[in-house]
């Protein structure tokens, strides 16, 4: 039997596809690869095994009868346990959905099914995607593949690790302001956030849905392209998405210039971050690309915008979850409705999701909405204004994804400020709907870094390009 | 006129939520939005049910019907609609926020001003808007001694639109004048079928006085909406100077309305835009479209109905009310051209005069115009008499069944010459005195008539027994 | 002016408005990290937003509609994850 390597699915495919291999073998190697190490890593909360063999071998069947199967031939896939896939469990991370099975699939997850992929599990996350490293989740935190003492990165911690890990070969995460390039940079995979309206939100239970955007996990860029080629596209069920998409520019040439906001580079931003993300910028330097300091003043107010708006969004997305209609049930015995409500919702959530949703309402409240609400929407638009102003001169902006390394599990958990925090470099293109990606910057033996790369709307082919060149670099 | 029995110190205001019933889906998914009679929760889906992960896709035909009704109120269209979430808890409510529009903070609802003229009352509109319905509740028992609540979602999601109106009511009775009015217009569109349970709902807003201002909800009919507003008045008068707002319940059983909510905590919606819908451009094209294929609608209606078939104005204003009534009337008048003004006469005061006294809705009417323009027909052909022909017509109202076969046995009458003269003499003989008086008494000649038709069980043709009692009298003369 | 605090009677407020169900204790714990994260909030005030429009959605997207076809989904599949129900019916706690 040929080899199976779960960190190219492109290879995998192809083998599928020529017979090389079969669907069935493909997905045994992935489930066997997440027995060996996901007592350890707890990178899912659901593996659905009989379901992806019997998956595997109805496509080994199509394929015998010389059936078209698509791009992803037989290639497993874990998909981050916020969105929805009919008949398997759902949880978001939380006791509130704990035992919820769909009754339908997401858009994204019927695509994945039409190209051939086999979903192999719903990893793990932070509940209700709110979280930057994994460690809220109400299944236990996942452990960074690299270091399992410290965090994976979140809130698609456990898609992140599962790429890093060579569980699968591809994950798809959520990203709402970091949440799919902060798992990337700490384990060291490639991320992509979409731009917004890219890809179809319909079946991803809403954290912030002006902000959130499902994007691909892949251990490298061609794979992470070939996913994203999949899952993305105009969906009648989503009014977000986006239909008449404007034709790619030409690829970037010689001479392409980058922007790199100093605010990028603030005082929180470690040093060993730094050194490695010029590692890669001096890459493109070395391809021809120009690279530029530049400075974005509303880059300094990102961070408490995009909480605002977003746990705003948070307290009213969340509001649907009373333990009626599905999810949580608390046997009867309560005096009516609100204090069933009441009871529900307090033994459902954990304390990172109370504390969301609590801010999030006094945000809209009377008296409040225009000071906080109102005016975090204000800046949001000077922001656009400010990256619009980049890109007429600029073809790319540039920067650390994270401001450290993996930290040590357990060390900021206390903190939600200093969680928050870390958030930094990566809030502002959901804020503003940019296309970003980080590529991993760092060698052997080091703690894993990204560098994170923003582009125009609709230019992820621009992100794949240049962070190809990085990877490139740094393999040599 | 209405303006007469305004008491300056009370301002009402309504609150009517219309259900576009003529939609085959709802308002942000493709469920069937045909709800009456069906086994609960059929049509639903994760959308209207508020599964997590759904999201609401804007039903375009929807936003046509809602621009009609406000291009037909003389309403301000906005150029771009924006949904916004009213925020609250309910268990009729399946995200717990309600897709609605917002006229404040930056909110931007389908249409806001145009107005309704009653008669010499011009009730302005605050705005029209689009909004989802919630679920409904169904109690075992009443609402206080049911020991849990059922919830059917097959309402839920269902296309509304919310019509404001400005606080210009003073009077009860104008309340309900201003809805017949609405259910009238809403009916021409073509956008609701009113007469449908729970089609057209109305919450009523007062203050007497100023300073106290309560909201009534749970007002099941038009008529309840006159009610509970004259209870309301006569309540607020007792209590003297009271200040802020509160929200009361009309209980249509002791007649009164009771305080709904325990807490008088504020209701804080914390609306903020739906980021799940963009905002809808309402284009001049689409605006245009709609304006064009406007059908008419009540005032252009009596206006004709008052050219075409001379009416008089307060009749053809009575007849446009409800649209029922009026197209009986037209297609009456289609069966039988020859007397409009009776046709219209006799709609307005026997017919409506059953229907009210019975407690009917004019679309319940089953009488045919076939029928009632045989009926009128025949009178005017002198057939029947007019109390013959008003009895045929109370007959078959209630139940629609043909009456050309009554009308034409009715009719045939007595022609026979011969026949009417001997009835002729024997009343004569019988009322010395009157044949006295009709000599020079027209009303004494009508009545020998009516004493001729009596005896011919009504059978006699009334033109011919005059001419022969005409010249009896001209014999008796001489 | 923006608050800085958000005092427990606040957070109980809030805690109703939103149903969650909160011991004092925990009242007590949220009022002091919601304090302190709003007070980082505050920091947007030194931004000069005058003139500006907020931006509620990062992308301007077309007309957004469709047609009045109705495409029925399968009603039993969402009854069937109903925790509790009577007939047809989804069951909730009585009202009063």
């Amino acid at each position: 039997m040929a080899k199976i390597d779960l960190k190219n699915a492109r290879r995998l495919a192809e083998m599928v596809k020529a017979g090389e291999v079969s669907a069935v073998e493909a997905v045994e190697a992935s489930l066997s690869k997440i027995r060996e190490l996901d007592d350890k890593i707890n990178a899912f909360i659901t593996v659905c095994s009989e379901r992806a063999l019997a998956a595997a071998e109805e496509l080994d069947s199509r394929l015998k009868r010389s059936e078209q199967v698509g791009p992803l031939c037989g290639v497993p896939v874990a998909v981050k346990d916020v969105i929805s896939t009919a008949g398997i469990e759902t949880t978001c991370g939380s006791k509130m959905l704990k035992g919820y099975i769909p009754p339908y699939d997401a858009t994204v997850v019927a695509k994945l099914k039409e190209a051939g992929a086999i979903i192999v599990g719903k990893t793990n996350t932070d509940e209700f995607a709110m979280g930057s490293t994994t460690e809220f989740s109400a299944f236990g935190p996942t452990k960074n593949p690299c270091d399992l003492s410290r965090v994976a990165g979140g809130s698609s911690g456990g898609s992140g690790a599962a790429v890093a890990a060579g569980m699968v070969p591809l994950a798809l995460g959520s990203d709402t302001g970091g949440s799919v390039r902060c798992p990337a940079a700490f384990c060291g995979v490639v991320g992509l956030k979409p731009t917004y309206g890219a890809v179809s939100r319909y079946g991803l239970i809403s954290y912030a849905n002006s902000l959130e955007q499902i994007g691909p996990l892949a251990s490298n860029v061609d794979d992470c392209a070939l996913l994203y080629s999949c899952i993305s596209g105009w969906d009648p069920m989503d009014s977000t998405s986006y239909r008449d998409r404007p034709k790619e520019a030409a690829p970037l040439r010689e001479g392409a210039k980058i922007a790199v906001p100093k605010e990028f580079f603030g005082e929180g931003v470690e040093e060993a971050v730094s050194r490695r993300v010029w590692r890669g910028l001096d890459a493109l330097r070395d391809r021809g690309f120009i690279i530029e300091e530049v400075s974005l003043r509303s880059l300094n107010y990102a961070l408490p915008a995009y909480y605002i708006v977003a746990m705003a969004e948070a307290s009213s997305n969340l509001a649907r979850f009373d333990g009626i209609r599905y999810g949580l049930h608390l046997k009867s015995g309560f005096r009516d409705w609100n204090t069933y409500f009441s009871r529900c919702r307090a033994e459902g959530f954990g304390p990172e999701v109370k504390r969301r949703i609590l801010l999030g309402t006094f945000i809209l409240s009377a008296g409040y909405y225009g000071v906080y609400y109102l005016k975090a929407q204000k800046i949001r638009n000077i922001l656009k204004s400010e990256f619009q102003q980049i890109f007429s001169r600029y073809d790319l902006i540039a920067g650390p994804t994270m401001p450290t390394t993996p930290f040590k599990i357990g060390e900021r958990v206390e903190d939600p400020l200093l969680m928050y925090l870390i958030d930094v470099n990566t809030v502002p293109p959901n804020l503003t709907g940019h296309p970003a990606i980080s590529v991993p910057v760092h060698r052997e033996g080091e703690l894993p870094v990204g560098l994170q790369l923003i582009a125009p709307y609709f230019c992820e082919e621009r992100l794949f390009q240049a962070a190809k060149i990085v990877e490139e670099s740094l393999r040599r | 006129m209405l303006r007469e029995q305004e008491e300056l110190d009370v301002k009402i205001g309504l609150e009517v939520h219309c259900h576009l019933t003529n939609l085959k889906t709802k308002l942000f998914c493709r469920c069937s939005a045909d709800y009456y009679n069906k086994e609960p929760n059929t049509n639903i889906c994760p959308v209207c049910m508020g599964l997590p992960g759904s999201l609401p896709v804007l039903n375009e035909e929807a936003v046509k019907q809602a621009l009609a009704i406000a291009l037909a109120l003389g309403s301000k269209i906005s150029e771009k609609m924006i949904f916004y979430r009213k925020n609250y808890f309910y268990p009729d409510l399946p995200k717990n926020f309600q897709i609605s529009q917002y006229d404040k903070a930056g909110g931007q609802p389908l249409a806001v001003g145009g107005q309704i003229r009653l008669q010499d009352k011009v009730v302005r509109i605050r705005r029209i808007q689009l909004e989802e319905d919630p679920a409904k509740i169904v109690y075992e028992g009443s609402i206080s001694t049911s020991p849990y609540a059922l919830i059917d979602y097959n309402r839920s999601g269902v296309a509304l639109v919310e019509i404001v109106t400005e606080p210009d009511l003073t009077t009860p009775k104008q309340a309900r004048l201003f809805l017949q009015k609405l259910r009238a217009i809403l009916e021409h569109l073509g956008v609701c079928n009113c007469e449908l349970e729970g089609a057209l709902r109305c919450d009523a807003n007062i203050s007497v006085k100023g300073g106290y201002r309560v909201e009534i909800k749970n007002i099941g009919s038009f008529k309840d909406v006159e009610k509970a507003l004259t209870f309301e008045i006569t309540r607020q008068k007792m209590l003297g100077a009271k200040k802020g707002m509160e929200t009361r319940h009309w209980d249509d059983v002791r007649g009164v309305t009771v305080p709904l909510r325990v807490k008088e905590e504020e209701m804080d919606y914390r609306y903020f835009p739906e980021a799940d819908l963009p905002p809808y451009i309402i284009t001049k094209e689409l605006i245009e479209e709609v304006r064009a294929s406007l059908p008419e609608l009540p005032d252009a209606r009596r206006e004709r109905l008052i050219r075409q078939y001379n009416l008089p104005p307060q009749t053809a204003e009575i007849l446009t009310s409800h649209k029922a009534l009026a197209d009986f009337f037209e297609a009456s008048v289609k069966e039988y051209p020859g007397s409009p003004l009776k046709m219209a006469n006799w709609i307005v005061s026997d017919i409506l005069g059953y229907l009210n006294r019975n407690d009917l809705d004019p679309s319940s009417l089953k009488l045919k115009p076939k029928d009632f323009a045989a009926v009128v027909k025949a009178v005017e052909e002198g057939l029947i008499n007019e109390q013959t022909g008003k009895t045929l017509i109370l007959k078959a109202i209630a139940t629609g069944e043909s009456i050309e076969e009554r009308v034409f046995s009715a009719a045939s009458k007595i022609k026979d010459e011969a026949a009417i003269a001997r009835l002729v003499d024997m009343v004569f003989k019988e009322n010395e005195k009157a044949v006295k008086d009709a000599l020079t008494n027209e009303r004494a000649v009508n009545y020998l008539i009516g004493l001729v038709m009596k005896a011919s069980g009504g059978k006699a043709d009334p033109h011919l027994t005059r001419s022969i009692i005409m010249s009896r009298l001209k014999k008796v003369g001489n | 002016m923006p608050r800085t605090k958000i005092g427990v009677s606040t957070v109980k407020h809030l805690a109703w408005l939103t149903r969650i169900d909160l011991t004092d204790k925990e009242a007590r714990e949220i009022s002091k990290q919601l304090s302190r994260i709003l007070e980082y909030f505050n920091k947007i005030d030194e931004v000069d937003t005058s003139g500006v429009e907020p931006l509620y959605h990062p992308l301007e997207m077309q007309k957004v509609a469709r047609s009045d076809e109705p495409a029925p989904f399968p009603a039993d599949e969402i009854l069937k994850i109903v925790p509790s129900k009577k007939g047809r019916y989804v069951k909730a706690p009585k009202i009063v």
